[in-house]
């Protein structure tokens, strides 16, 4: 039950890109195309999980033990750099066509606030290892789900006859916004 | 008359937020009021000048392929250090801005000037450039909140003006994207103008 409240919270109510604003800048950057979208929240998936499992077993069994708490921002940054850059040489022997499709895609994750972010508030909200794991899935799906409707909302404005200032980015926040709005529907639910 | 130039620049022409679209989540997740905006502004300006100057400081003793690595970790120092300092005097900003202080690392606007900029130029030009870049940010940050906060709780700066509730939709998420992109549709089209 704890784990269907926490699934249902990070995909739907408390979404990761449109509620918590996390993960913007791929979530403007790459939803231009579907194809695109899709690879994105592949990765995004398989770093978030393994860097929040990565996380929590170093806050929990290295920083909070020593009393060096202070150091969580700069170990979880480079943890997830080094975790990155594994993922791709481990991707690139074992399995050449997911590397292929999500390639691209893994240097980007670094510098992605979403993998940082839920790495850390599952943290705060004192959540167990099977809970952070459960969580980070959650929002990893949540976030491709944004991703996935809004780039499916692009292409259609790509056929939509737009005025000057407001062709590119401007209008994609304002669908932004519409698409935050129908998912304040959600609001309430758990 | 060229570090005004590079001062100046990041305020509208290469406005970080306006025109490059960097550091995209702060700006939409902290901007509920012109204070919070002001303070996440002021915080992310101080890590983009001193890694800006620590960065082009020591470029020349970096190995090409551990660059980024380094700068990485130059950031996340001086986060910690803002991260530190704002708990201890500023202890209601920093709940207000909780999650996107630690976030400030991860802000392409910083590593992207570190990597474009810092690494590339003298010292007294990246020390320009951060401050300017910062303001810019600081500046395009605290007009967001502005907007956010007069039209959806009818206050400035806590001031407050109107009587009861505004429309509360701005101060939720949904009108944090559509105020921004209205902001860009008016920069773009008073900009096109001047051209």
């Amino acid at each position: 039950m704890e784990y269907i409240i926490i699934i249902i919270s990070a995909i739907f109510v408390n979404n990761i890109v449109l509620n918590k604003f996390l993960g913007i800048c791929p979530f403007i950057g790459v939803s231009a195309r579907l194809e695109t979208a899709m690879g994105m929240s592949g990765a995004v998936l398989f770093v978030m999980t393994i860097a929040t499992l990565v996380t929590y077993l170093i806050q929990n069994y290295i920083l909070v033990p020593f009393g060096i708490g202070f150091m969580q921002t700069i170990t979880f940054i480079l943890v997830i750099a080094t975790l990155v850059q594994l993922v791709e040489i481990i991707l690139k022997k074992v399995s050449p066509s997911l590397y292929q499709a999500l390639g691209i895609f893994l240097p980007l994750i670094t510098t992605n606030c979403a993998v940082l972010g839920v790495a850390i508030m599952a943290g705060q909200q004192d959540l167990n290892l099977m809970e952070s794991i459960v969580f980070a899935i959650a929002n990893s799906i949540g976030f491709g789900l944004a991703l996935i409707l809004f780039s499916g909302l692009r292409e259609q404005l790509e056929l939509a006859e737009v005025p000057g200032p407001m062709r590119g980015v401007p209008i994609a926040f304002i669908v932004a916004g519409l698409l935050a709005m129908a998912f304040m529907g959600f609001a309430g639910i758990v | 008359m060229n570090q005004l130039k590079n001062f100046t620049k990041g305020f509208i022409r290469e406005n970080p937020v306006f025109a490059l679209f960097l550091g995209l989540c702060p700006t939409l997740g902290v901007t509920t009021t012109a204070i919070n905006g002001m303070g996440m502004g002021l915080a992310t300006t101080f890590v983009l000048l001193m890694a800006n100057i620590v960065v082009s400081l020591i470029k020349n003793f970096i190995p090409d392929k551990v660059r980024i690595p380094s700068f990485i970790v130059i950031i996340a120092s001086f986060v910690t250090i803002v991260e530190l300092t704002m708990q201890a005097y500023l202890p209601d900003l920093f709940e207000t801005l909780g999650l996107f202080i630690p976030l400030i690392v991860v802000n392409c606007l910083v590593l992207g000037r570190a990597e474009a900029f810092a690494s590339k130029n003298k010292l007294l030009s990246s020390a320009v450039d951060g401050l300017g870049m910062g303001l810019g940010f600081t500046f395009a940050l605290t007009l967001l909140g502005s907007v956010r906060e007069i039209l959806g709780s009818g206050s400035i700066f806590g001031l407050k003006f109107i009587e009861g509730d505004g429309m509360l939709i701005f101060i939720l998420s949904p009108g944090a994207f559509i105020a921004l992109g209205y902001l860009i549709v008016i920069i773009n089209k008073l900009s096109r103008k001047g051209a």
